[in-house]
C-alpha cells in the first residue's frame, strides 16, 4: 500500500537540472532512506514534497490525491511533517513552546474563549501542555523544557525539530539528516524512535549521509545522483548495486 | 482631591497624548508580533481620524459611529493593501507601507474635503481622558489575551521563523495580514480619538515622522511584550515634559535627547525597557513546565 507516489518530479534552478524525472513510491508504514552524493537533489525532493519548491513539471500523491500544486501550510494539513538539514527553530522561544508552536493543526486553541480566560479554554491547554511535553520527552529532551531554543546544543535542536514535527501528528515525516553531528548513543536514541514511529503507522522519508544508520533502520532506499533516481531497493540490494558503490559509496565499498 | 485636579487641569492634555501615543505604539507591536515591519500605522490612524472626523462635521453621525467607522475603514484599507504589499519582507516592506502613508498624507493634503493642508478644523471635541484610557485598557487586554490564542502563536512562529511555520501548518499569508489589519483597526481607532480630541487635524500629523515615532516607542519599549510599546511611549511623550521641568526648552534638543536615549537603549538594552523588570516578563514566558527540574 503505497502512501507517498513521487511520479517524474523535474526541477531546475536556471540551468542547473536538481530533479530530472525523480519518480519512485514510498510504501506506508515505513522507513524509507534516501541517499546520494552532495548536490544530488535530495533537499530539493524534500522541498518539492513539502511545497517550498514547485515542480516544473510531473506530480506527486499522497493517498491518491494530488499535492505538488498546493502551498507548504495546505500539504502540513494533510499530515506531512518536515525538518530541516540546517535546522530552523523559533529560536527565541524555549523547547516547550517551540513544541507547543508546532501543535497549530491539531491544537484549536480558537481565539475568544481566550480573550475570556474561560475555565474550558484553561483546561484545554493543559492538556496541549501535557501532549507537548510527551513529545520533548519521546525525544529525550523534556528536562530541557525552558531552555531556550538557541541555548541548545546541537544535537538537541535535532531532537528539537523532530520534537516538534511530532506535534503535528504527521502520516508523513521528512527528515532531513536527522543524526547529523550526533554520536552513537544519540543515533542509537534516534533509530530506536523512528522505529517506534513506524510502529504507530507513521511513514518516515530519510535523508542521512551516515550510512550505517540508513541501512540499519531503513527498509527500502532511493539512490539519487544527479537529480535522477539511480535505483530503489531493500538495503543489501542498495550495498551491492554496483553503480551505486560507484557513484556513491565509492571504490572502497560500504562499511555498513 | 483639590491637587488632583489641579494635575489634570495642568497635565490633562499630556496625559491624553501618553494614551493616544500608547495605542498607537501598541497597534504597530500587533504587527511587529509577527515580524512585519510596518511603517504605514500612522497613515492608518489617519484614515481613521479623516473618516471619522468628517463622518462628525459633515454628516452628523454620532459619536460612536465615526469612531467605529474610522477603525473599521482603517481595517479595510490594511486588508486590500496587505495582501499585495505583505509579500515583501523586511526593509523592503517597511519601505512600501512608507510610500503607503505618503500617499495617504498627500491625498489629505489635497482631497477638498479633508480640508487640504490646513487640515480638518472644528470637529467637535468629544474624547475624554477616560475614553481613551478605556480603549488604551481593552486593546492591551486584548493583545495580552490574544497572545495564549493560535493566533498569537501563529503571529510569534512566523516572527521567529516563515518557512518553518509555513511547514508546521501555519497559513503565513492570512495571519501576517491579521497581523496588519488588527494594528490598522487599533490605529484607525487611535485617530478617530484623536480626531476628537483637538478640534483639528492635520495631514502632517500622521507623517513620516509619526511612523518613525511609533516605531522607536516599540524599539526604547521592547517588542517581546505588550508593555513594552506602554512604556516606550509613555517615557518618550512625557520627556519634553520633564525636560522643560528641569529647563530644557522643546525643540531641537529634544530630538537630540530622543536620539541619545534611543541609541542608549539599543546599546544596553536590546530588549527594551522592558527588561529592566526582570527577565520572565521581558521575555514573555507563555508556557511553563508544571516542575521545571522535576521530569526525567
Amino acid at each position: 500500500m503505497m502512501l507517498l507516489q513521487i511520479d517524474r518530479i523535474t526541477r531546475n534552478f536556471g540551468g542547473v537540472c536538481a530533479l530530472e524525472s525523480v519518480s519512485f513510491p514510498v510504501e506506508r508504514g515505513t522507513i524509507h532512506g534516501l541517499i546520494g552524493p552532495n548536490g544530488a537533489g535530495k533537499t530539493t525532493l524534500i522541498n518539492v514534497l513539502s511545497g517550498l519548491i514547485k515542480p516544473d513539471s510531473g506530480s506527486i500523491l499522497l493517498d491518491g490525491a494530488p499535492i505538488h500544486h498546493l502551498p507548504p501550510h495546505r500539504i502540513a494539513a494533510l499530515g506531512v511533517a518536515r525538518t530541516f538539514q540546517n535546522i530552523r527553530l523559533f529560536p527565541a522561544m524555549n523547547c516547550l513552546e517551540n513544541v507547543v508552536a508546532g501543535q497549530h493543526l491539531v491544537a484549536g486553541r480558537p481565539l475568544f474563549p481566550r480573550l475570556l480566560n474561560l475555565p474550558s479554554a484553561r483546561r484545554e491547554e493543559q492538556t496541549y501542555r501535557e501532549q507537548a511535553m510527551a513529545c520533548l520527552e519521546r525525544v529525550g529532551i523534556a528536562r530541557r523544557a525552558q531552555v531556550l531554543a538557541r541555548s541548545l546544543s546541537y544535537g538537541e535542536r535535532r531532537r528539537l525539530e523532530i520534537a516538534r514535527a511530532l506535534a503535528m501528528r504527521p502520516r508523513l515525516l521528512l527528515l532531513d539528516e536527522p543524526v547529523a553531528g550526533m554520536r552513537r548513543r544519540g543515533l542509537e536514541q534516534v533509530g530506536d524512535l523512528l522505529v517506534s514511529l513506524i510502529n504507530e503507522n507513521m511513514t518516515i522519508l530519510l535523508i542521512e549521509h551516515n550510512m550505517s544508520f540508513v541501512m540499519r533502520v531503513c527498509s527500502t532506499i532511493t539512490v539519487l545522483n544527479f537529480g535522477s533516481t539511480l535505483t530503489t531497493g531493500t538495503p543489501e540490494e542498495i550495498g551491492q548495486h554496483p553503480q551505486v558503490i560507484e557513484a556513491y559509496l565509492g571504490g572502497a565499498g560500504c562499511h555498513a | 482631591m483639590d491637587f488632583f485636579t489641579h494635575f489634570l487641569a495642568v497635565y490633562g492634555s499630556l496625559i491624553n497624548f501618553i494614551g493616544i501615543n500608547a495605542l498607537l505604539a501598541l497597534s504597530l507591536y500587533v504587527t511587529l508580533s509577527a515580524g512585519q515591519l510596518s511603517l504605514g500605522n500612522a497613515a492608518f490612524a489617519g484614515i481613521g481620524a479623516y473618516s471619522a472626523g468628517v463622518l462628525t462635521m459633515h454628516y452628523n453621525a454620532p459619536f460612536v459611529v465615526s469612531i467605529i467607522t474610522g477603525a473599521l475603514l482603517a481595517g479595510i484599507v490594511a486588508l486590500a493593501i496587505g495582501l499585495p504589499v505583505l509579500r515583501l519582507r523586511g526593509v523592503f516592506l517597511a519601505i512600501a507601507t512608507l510610500g503607503f502613508g505618503e500617499v495617504v498624507r498627500i491625498a489629505a493634503v489635497n482631497l477638498d474635503i479633508t480640508g487640504g493642508a490646513q487640515g480638518l478644523v472644528g470637529i467637535p471635541n468629544k474624547t475624554t481622558t477616560w475614553m481613551i484610557f478605556l480603549a488604551l485598557a481593552a486593546a492591551s487586554y486584548f493583545i495580552a489575551r490574544m497572545r495564549t490564542s493560535r493566533i498569537g502563536w501563529s503571529f510569534e512562529s512566523i516572527r521567529e521563523d516563515e518557512t518553518a511555520a509555513a511547514v508546521t501548518g501555519i497559513n503565513t499569508t492570512y495571519y501576517k495580514t491579521l497581523s496588519f489589519t488588527i494594528g490598522a483597526i487599533i490605529a484607525g481607532l487611535t485617530g478617530a480619538l484623536y480626531a476628537h480630541l483637538n478640534y483639528i487635524i492635520t495631514p502632517g500629523e500622521f507623517g513620516f515622522s509619526a511612523a518613525v515615532n511609533l516605531l522607536i516607542y516599540n524599539i526604547v519599549g521592547g517588542t517581546q511584550y505588550w508593555v513594552g510599546p506602554l512604556l516606550g511611549a509613555t517615557l518618550l511623550t512625557s520627556l519634553p515634559e520633564v525636560l522643560r521641568g528641569i529647563g530644557v526648552t522643546a525643540g531641537p534638543i529634544r530630538m537630540c535627547v530622543n536620539g541619545v536615549i534611543l541609541l542608549l537603549v539599543i546599546l544596553y538594552l536590546p530588549n527594551g525597557l522592558v527588561s529592566l523588570f526582570g527577565r520572565a516578563s521581558a521575555r514573555k514566558t507563555k508556557v511553563r513546565a508544571d516542575s521545571p527540574s522535576g521530569e526525567v
